[in-house]
């Protein structure tokens, strides 16, 4: 299947999420039966501040359309301290991102609590329109290039 | 060549009927590797479990995906399944195929697609996963609690009674703390020594109990179960071994100077106790103020020593013990007013005193002997004035916060003046009456009927007028100017952390909120412990609050901490960092960014080629790391890793998704 021309296209959205806070929330939004796109798949993690920026990365170049990263809020971490260093590491990263020519809207850092299962549902909605205007992600993506795309 | 499994389960129609279950595990079969896939009606059933465990002799399996419910739900429930198969625990994955996917979407095809995606990304992080296995750490069941005031008295007490050997560090030469020099105590009025000696006297007869005054911790090593302290004892000049607490000494020591107890308002010698209920009864020598240590003349009390407990000679020593568990409970301070409230003095008038100094002066033992006297011209006060919230919920001079305690305790001294003093009249300038507590607001109701004036407004200025201390105001009730002449003014000044409990609590790694108070693990469901296992918090510590909360908060540590010591040892989570030496270049960065301090760098013995060269390296200290990961990400070359969520578990996953 090309990546260029499929008529029922639907991104494709990463979300790491951190095991206390937006893992529980997500769950919470299933027990409420909100409903939201599917097209986010979640990669639970111990603590947002886990987050390789080598990960984004790589979930680009193999395809993805959009990355979310979300944690606690800040100074809710359930280890004190972690997601500053998300906050720090990231507004770095969206920078590079954008710089490199990806648009800032297909990497969002957000912040969820456990409690915010509306918030989850909502933020997720929000971001699968947004990137499913924006159209497939091209930047990076070994498959683009595999098939012929030109360097944009 | 690993041998997966894969279940999917229907969860009844929770995930069935969102999802085509059998088509996932269809899927799942033509993933190499998979040499099982399956679906189960209910796979956390007993039946459920069962058939699994079958399947996983059967097939020969390693490892296990399961797609079902939140792993937040049932991880820990499969892991035990896994306990007693041929399968490691942590060789499985769980894909959330309800909360996540079955019971967020409708369309069935969408979620379908999904579902193989969740199941694809969970079959190939499990093929990167290693065995993992729990290990235990022994519990040293000794508990070592910081600071002698209620907090620590009780929570001590409590902990030794459970038959727990405890060490009580305090600075002072006396336990005690602020309680002992409190007078009554609302909202009963028993009196305050009779309720606290006795408990005092309790923790120094206490055979687990070691008590070790006039000291503090000076050094913290190691993590839960066992922590290496050291504590310093500051030299005492008494051998309290020998020393039956006579007091003869302190009758003739010739040099005297203003007791710390009573507020500087009468006289120690220079070999006291602070008090006389002091536990241990028994004197040290204060140094900065004894003539012989000084100036080498005097020697009074060791010649009057019948049992030559004197040393001149005696030094500060050290001592270094393994406790399992440590509870903070350094207590308050109050806020140096005098540096904030120029308008009030800053403490040029003497009969502008704080609520503390109240409390000696009310006091039957105190320094005069129970009468209110001015301590300026020791005549009794008419016209008394008392203004709360001095440095409390004051921004811009003080602290925002609300100290929780003067309230009460003001309306406790308005009730005890006009006990005492029959004719006089009290004045009380408040922002807001709180009275939060049992028989709180009949106490304040009952010190209004006994005739004190509450004036809604703070004192702008207090200055001196024919000898009146003329208290300026505003009554905002009524929107005028007020203006009250009295004979004496009390502060009801802020609780502050107690002076130096930052150098305490970096040596210990845990947090401190912007005011410096401990921080609590978490201020609803954790409120007294701290983010590190192992170190609870008890009494005003945390915050400022009166003695029912703090022995409240101290009976709790005990809890907690007795919970841990019925242990022997204790299990860690194998989830935790590791480093491989040989990547590591020790650089630190990830040194830094450890909330829990688990990492340190260490140089150890590598080869270079046939060279043997020394080489620094970063390690872990495993019963301090609680798995978070901050550190993976800022090594530049992938030398510190995290069991359980690797690099190569995580990009696997990632590269699934998008197959
Ligand atoms: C004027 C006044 C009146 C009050 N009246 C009442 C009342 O009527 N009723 C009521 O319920 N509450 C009253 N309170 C509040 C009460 O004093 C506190 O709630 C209580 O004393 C707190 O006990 P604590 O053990 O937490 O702290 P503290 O009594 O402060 O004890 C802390 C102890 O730790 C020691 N320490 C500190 N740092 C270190 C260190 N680094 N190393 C070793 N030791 C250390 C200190 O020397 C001290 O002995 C009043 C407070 C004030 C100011
Ligand atoms: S040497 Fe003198 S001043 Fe010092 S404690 Fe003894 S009697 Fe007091
Ligand atoms: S995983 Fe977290 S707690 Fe453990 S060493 Fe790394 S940063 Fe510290
Ligand atoms: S960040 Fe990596 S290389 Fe640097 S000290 Fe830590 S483990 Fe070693």
């Amino acid at each position: 299947m090309s990546v260029k021309a499929d008529p029922n296209w639907e991104p494709k959205i990463l979300a790491f999420c951190c095991n206390w806070c937006t893992y529980t929330g997500a769950d919470l939004a299933g027990l409420n039966r909100m409903k939201y796109p599917a097209n986010v798949r979640v990669v639970r993690l111990p603590c947002s501040s886990r987050v390789n920026p080598q990960f984004i990365l790589r979930a680009f170049q193999k395809g993805c359309d959009g990355v979310m990263v979300c944690g606690c809020h800040p100074g809710d971490c359930h280890y004190a301290t972690g997601n500053y260093f998300t906050r720090r590491r990231f507004m770095l990263m969206k920078r590079l991102l954008e710089y490199n020519g990806i648009d800032p809207q297909r990497f969002q850092a957000r912040w969820i609590s456990g409690s915010e299962a509306a918030k989850f549902r909502d933020t997720v909605t929000r971001v699968a329109g947004e990137i499913k205007a924006l159209g497939p992600n091209t930047r990076f993506q070994e498959k683009w290039y595999e098939e012929g795309g030109e360097a944009q | 060549m690993s041998r997966i499994g894969v279940v999917v389960c229907h969860c009844g129609t929770n995930i069935a009927g969102v999802v085509d279950v059998e088509r996932v595990a269809a899927e799942a079969a033509k993933l190499p590797n998979v040499v099982f896939a399956v679906t189960n009606k209910y796979t956390c059933s007993e039946p459920g479990q069962a058939t699994m465990k079958a399947a996983i002799e059967e097939h020969q399996l390693d490892r296990l995906v399961i797609c079902s419910c939140s792993p937040r739900m049932h991880e820990a429930t499969f892991r035990r399944m896994l306990k007693d198969t041929r399968i490691n625990p942590y060789m499985l994955e769980i894909a959330n195929l309800r909360e996540q996917c079955a019971w967020v979407h409708t369309d069935k095809e969408k979620a379908t697609e999904k579902a193989i995606d969740l199941m694809r990304m969970a079959v190939a992080k499990v093929e990167q996963n290693k065995p993992l296995f729990t290990s235990t750490i022994p519990i040293h069941k000794k508990c070592l609690i910081i600071g002698g005031g209620i907090a620590g008295i009780q929570a001590a007490l409590d902990v030794a009674d459970a038959g727990y050997q405890v060490t009580i560090v305090e600075r002072e030469p006396s336990i005690g703390g602020h309680m002992v020099m409190l007078d009554k105590t609302f909202p009963t009025l028993d009196c305050s020594a009779c309720i606290s000696t006795p408990k005092m006297v309790d923790v120094g007869q206490h055979p687990n109990i070691t008590l070790m005054t006039s000291s503090e911790v000076v050094n913290v090593g190691g993590y839960v179960g066992s922590f290496e302290v050291t504590i310093k004892q500051k030299a005492r000049y008494v051998d309290h071994t020998k020393c039956t607490g006579c007091g003869l000494c302190e009758t003739k020591c010739p040099t005297k100077v203003p007791s710390e107890f009573n507020q500087g308002y009468n006289k120690r010698t220079a070999i006291y106790k602070p008090f006389a209920q002091a536990v241990p009864a028994k004197p040290v020598i204060d140094p900065d103020s004894c003539k012989m240590l000084k100036e080498g003349k005097c020697g009074v009390c060791a010649k009057v020593c019948p049992l030559g407990c004197i040393d001149f000679k005696d030094t500060a020593k050290e001592y270094t013990e393994t406790y399992g568990a440590i509870i903070v409970a350094t207590g308050y301070d109050l806020i140096p007013w005098q540096d904030l409230y120029g308008e009030y003095g800053g403490g040029r008038y003497a009969d502008v005193i704080t609520g503390l100094q109240f409390e000696r002066l009310v006091n039957a033992s105190g320094p005069t002997e129970g009468h209110i006297l001015r301590p300026s011209d020791g005549t009794e006060p008419k016209d008394v004035v008392i203004i709360k919230c001095v440095g409390s919920r004051d921004p811009h001079k003080g602290k925002s916060y609300c100290s929780r305690a003067c309230c009460m305790y003001s309306a406790k001294h308005a009730h005890q003046i006009l006990e005492k003093l029959p004719g006089a009249n009290v004045y009380i300038f408040y922002m807001d009456v709180r009275t939060p507590g049992k028989g709180y607001e009949e106490f304040y109701d009952r010190t209004r009927a006994d005739g004190a004036v509450y004036i809604r407004g703070r004192v702008s200025k207090i200055y001196k007028e024919n000898g009146k201390l003329v208290c300026k105001g505003e009554d905002t009730l009524l929107g005028k100017p007020v203006s009250v002449q009295a004979d004496m003014v009390v502060l009801a000044t802020a609780m502050v952390p107690a002076v130096g409990v930052e150098k305490l609590t970096t040596m210990l790694g845990i947090a401190t909120d912007p005011d410096k108070w401990v921080q609590e693990a978490h201020p609803k469901l954790r409120p007294v412990e701290t983010q590190t296992g192992g170190i609870f918090l008890a009494g005003t510590c945390q915050g400022p609050k009166d003695i029912p909360d703090t022995v409240a908060q101290a009976s709790a540590a005990a809890v907690k901490v007795c919970g841990l010591f019925s242990k022997d040892e204790m299990e860690t989570s194998p989830m935790i960092s590791g480093v491989d030496q040989q990547k590591c270049c020790g650089c630190g960065f990830c040194v830094n960014c450890c909330p829990y301090k688990a990492i340190s760098l260490v140089e150890i013995d590598a080869r270079e080629g046939a060279r043997r060269v020394k080489k620094t390296v970063a390690s872990v200290n495993s019963g301090l790391c609680q798995g978070c990961g901050c550190c993976t990400a800022a090594c530049r070359t992938g030398a510190i890793d995290l069991s359980g969520y690797t690099n190569a578990q995580i990009l696997k996953e990632v590269d699934a998704l998008c197959l």
